[in-house]
């Protein structure tokens, strides 16, 4: 029995070698969905297979030989039945139990990952890293490191697919989804929107460059502009004149931000939300729908003043005064 | 099966009175309440309507025979593939059996002369007709550019083509559906022969009835839907459209809630189809007939259980995703059960390798790819990495193409004797299965490869390294296109010149071969009295004749 399994994972990975079959696997969860991937071909192949033989067994073994042949009078058979009911029943729950198992682990992010926004639009991506770098259709990311992107769009739903890491989230405009991946193999790799979005959907393509770890540091350095993604925020808040209202010490006609990122607020009309970038995109974009306890619903809405980009820059912001805040009292 | 005391060979079919020559002028047809007159009149229909719908996928696959695109505009490409699915779907696959051979049959194989409300099937026919030239009028004024889904915000808020005259198209088909699945419903259940009990009922009228479930159910939402759509368009009312307050995603839930079962109202007809054809050309009782029955019913019920599975990779919550992953796999089983019951059927059998049995053995082999291959749609982790590419595109070819229209043929090709009272050569339809067969595989299986390889569906143009899989894919195509025009020319041919059909060419149990072919306007002369179970070939020999 262990031969015989044995003997199947080898089979498996000289398939797996074959060229044409499978695109690169350059994230550490590549494998993973390859290893299921072949494990349904055989699947597949082996019920196509024996079906189309079992077919082709029968028309030739009972063919018409007579015109006015009657064959025997076969009805059902109750243990056949609940045979090819119950054992594809197995087949399919322990598929399901694998996918999904699979799926789970892949989903979840390591805690620890460098953090990546991309803002997808008819028919370029943009990415900001938190260090201030800014990209079109070119994504650089350091081997090893997990990776968290978080994304939005600004116009129609996008999809963000990278084939070698097997990873892909749709990009919706008002939401945030997210997506992460552990790049392992340096390289440059396609990535695609897969999700039409209109004309130039085929052309809304771009490339993910996997750096070593120090030439990713080196790449970040040279990058031209030097200010980071809070820094940015920072200049839109105070141009904005938000910070008249959402004092640093509080009491203003805002609640102060300082340390809000990641606590529950208590809402107007009851009930409680965390403070995540959902919510403080929702809170700039149309506060009145999140107004908070204590405060008047008079901040004035943001839709259409400022873009995506801006967005996830203030946010950047707020989750700075978060740290700042946490560092001091840690102090 | 039944006590029809008519001598059915007496008579020659020239002088004989039936419903194709009851009555003559193009009034006498558009003003039929007859069944099988309206079933022609969808025939036609429907029939036009895939050649347009196959035009445009010929002309996709000419243009990606290169990278960069070899005959058109990406926004013409655009236009190309979204018509090619609207019409495909709304105005060929969903009407197909049903309208056609669901209208010939269904009184006919329940014994009945016509079905219950014969006026409302014809306002079915017209409600179809005006839906169509509404599409095909967003044709002709420039196309829509959206996808058959219509996604939004895209087809809300940004598209500048015809959205509107094309969903309202749409719209307006889908109460043809509605009306005809009440119609059979009722039929079904009011006017059945007397002793024919549920479980004496062929198998292609279990499947027409949770076909007309699905049309009577589901319908209705697609029709919200698109009339939402058609509103926040117009109106901006803000339901779709997040920079006015909507949420996209709730398009899509209201989409796949009624265009996931529609993918069954789709592929159980064409199961029903299956039955039938292979009890009669291997002359056997169906083996597990209360199996195939229930099956039918589990997989209606199911399938509106499913439609989250269109949507792992839109955000939705990892616990939804189990559900309906879950759910997935489950209504593969009863898809399963049908295909070892078919299977099983043929042992000790007497098979015959007429036409519609190989378009039927054809199905049985396609059918089980497509459904193998959902189950690579169902496993969350695979389907992150192939969603939205052309592993989707080739699987639900398989299944719609390689099932449904396999079947849709295997059953014309099965019951066109009895529609037209004439025979079609025997070997050109052979032959034209056999094209048929190779030129889906070698079209739509390099789409597998493909879509694991990463490459997304709906591109224009493409990166170069799939180019060799792209044109086998295309020259495939080629050859399934010559595959479809070989029985749209020899059936034609037919009509006219074809030898004259006896009542039963193919020896078949059934109520609809114990009247003449083609069957008087009343189809009986007497309603016949049904005495034994469905496909009981072992029990009394059946001629051909």
């Amino acid at each position: 029995m262990s031969g015989l399994v044995k003997f199947g994972s080898t089979f498996l990975c000289s398939v797996m070698q074959a060229p044409q079959l499978r695109p690169e696997a350059a994230s550490s969860i590549a494998e993973g969905v390859d290893h299921l991937y072949f494990v349904l071909t055989f699947i597949t192949l082996f019920f196509t297979i024996a079906i189309f033989s079992t077919i082709f067994i029968f028309m030739v073994k009972y063919r018409r030989r007579a015109e006015n042949e009657v064959p025997p009078d076969i009805e059902q058979n109750l243990p056949l039945e609940l045979a090819w009911t119950i054992i594809p029943t197995l087949i399919c729950a322990g598929l399901f139990l694998w996918a999904s198992s699979l799926y789970f682990e892949n989903s979840r992010p390591p805690s620890a990952s460098t953090e990546i926004f991309v803002i997808g639009k008819q028919w370029m991506w943009h990415i900001q890293h938190p260090e201030g770098v800014r990209e079109i259709n070119e994504l650089h990311v350091p081997e090893g490191v997990p990776v968290k992107l978080t994304m939005t769009s600004e116009d129609v739903i996008h999809d963000f697919y990278i084939p070698a890491f097997r990873v892909k989230k749709d990009v919706i405009p008002g939401r945030y989804s997210s997506l992460w991946f552990q790049a392992t193999k340096v390289g440059t790799y396609h990535l695609f929107c897969a999700q039409y979005c209109g004309a130039d959907h085929a052309e809304m393509l771009g490339w993910v460059y996997v750096m070593s770890p120090a030439d990713y540091e080196t790449w970040l350095a040279s990058g031209t502009p030097s200010q980071t993604m809070e820094k940015t925020g920072e200049q839109i808040f105070n141009k904005l004149g938000c910070a008249s209202c959402h004092q640093p010490d509080g009491p203003g006609r805002g609640p102060s931000l300082v340390g809000v990122y990641g606590t529950e607020e208590e809402l107007q009309g009851g009930g409680k939300r965390l403070v995540d970038e959902a919510f403080i995109r929702q809170a700039i974009i149309n506060p009145n729908s999140v107004t908070l306890r204590n405060y008047p619903p008079i901040m004035p809405a943001f839709r259409g003043q400022i873009n995506e980009e801006q967005v996830l820059q203030l946010i950047a912001y707020v989750k700075s005064l978060a740290s700042e805040e946490r560092n001091s009292n840690g102090k | 099966m039944s006590t029809a005391t008519l001598d059915l060979h007496e008579v020659p079919t020239g002088s004989r009175v039936n419903y194709l020559n009851a009555q003559y002028g193009v009034k006498s047809w558009l003003l039929t309440t007859d069944h099988k007159r309206i079933a022609l009149l969808y025939l036609a229909s429907i029939t036009l309507m895939f050649f347009v719908g196959g035009f445009f996928a010929v002309l996709m696959r000419l243009h990606l025979i290169e990278p960069q695109g070899a005959l058109v505009q990406p926004e013409t490409y655009n236009k190309l593939f979204t018509m090619h699915g609207v019409i495909m779907v709304f105005f060929f696959l969903v009407p197909s059996i049903p309208a056609t051979l669901g209208n010939f049959l269904v009184p006919m194989m329940i014994g009945a002369r016509d079905l219950a409300f014969p006026k409302l099937n014809l306002l079915s026919w017209y409600i179809y007709i005006i839906g169509a030239i509404f599409t095909l009028y967003a044709v002709i004024s420039g196309g829509v550019d959206t996808g058959w889904t219509f996604y939004t915000p895209y087809s809300s808020s940004f598209s500048h083509t015809s959205v509107i005259p094309t969903a309202l198209g749409v719209f307006i088909t889908g109460f043809s559906s509605i009306l005809t699945g009440l119609n059979f419903v009722v039929t079904i259940h009011k006017m059945r022969a007397p002793g024919l009990t549920w479980f004496r009922l062929p198998l292609f009228i279990w499947a027409i009835y949770a076909t007309s479930i699905i049309f009577i159910l589901g319908t209705p939402v697609i029709a919200i839907t698109l009339f939402l759509l058609g509103l926040e368009r117009l109106l901006h009312i803000g339901i779709f459209d997040p920079a006015i307050g909507g949420d996209p995603i709730l398009f899509q839930h209201l989409f796949w809630f009624y265009s996931h079962p529609a993918v069954y109202i789709m592929i159980l007809p064409g199961m029903g189809v299956m039955s039938e054809l292979i009890t009669c050309f291997s002359r056997k009782r169906i083996f597990g007939y209360g199996f195939v029955a229930f099956s039918s019913l589990a997989i209606a019920f199911i399938s509106f259980l499913v439609w989250g599975h269109h949507m792992f990779v839109t955000g939705q919550s990892i616990y939804a995703g189990l559900i309906f992953s879950v759910l997935s796999f489950m209504v593969a089983i009863p898809s399963a059960v049908k295909v070892f019951n078919w299977t099983a059927t043929l042992y000790k059998g007497s098979i015959s390798y007429d036409a519609p049995m190989l378009y039927a053995l054809g199905f049985i082999g396609l059918f089980t790819m497509g459904g193998l291959t959902g189950l690579f749609l169902a496993s969350l982790a695979t389907d992150v990495h192939l969603n939205g590419t052309y592993f989707i595109v080739a699987h639900f070819h398989y299944i719609m193409v390689g099932g449904a229209v396999m079947a849709y043929l295997g059953g014309i090709h099965f019951w066109w004797p009895k529609i037209t009272g004439r025979l079609y050569p025997d070997g050109w339809a052979r032959f034209a299965a056999l094209v048929i067969f190779v030129g889906f595989n070698l079209t739509f299986f390099p789409q597998f490869m493909l879509g694991y390889l990463g490459m997304p569906r709906r591109y224009a143009v493409y990166p170069a390294e799939f180019q060799v899989l792209n044109v086998m894919s295309s020259a495939g195509a080629s050859i399934l296109g010559i595959g479809y025009l070989i029985p749209l020319i020899y059936l034609t041919w037919s009509m006219r010149y074809g030898p004259t059909a006896g009542p039963n060419p193919w020896g078949a149990k059934g109520l609809e071969w114990q009247t003449p072919s083609p069957p008087p306007t009343e189809n009986f002369e007497e309603i016949p009295v049904v005495t034994e179970e469905a496909y009981d070939y072992a029990h009394t020999t059946v001629t051909r004749g």
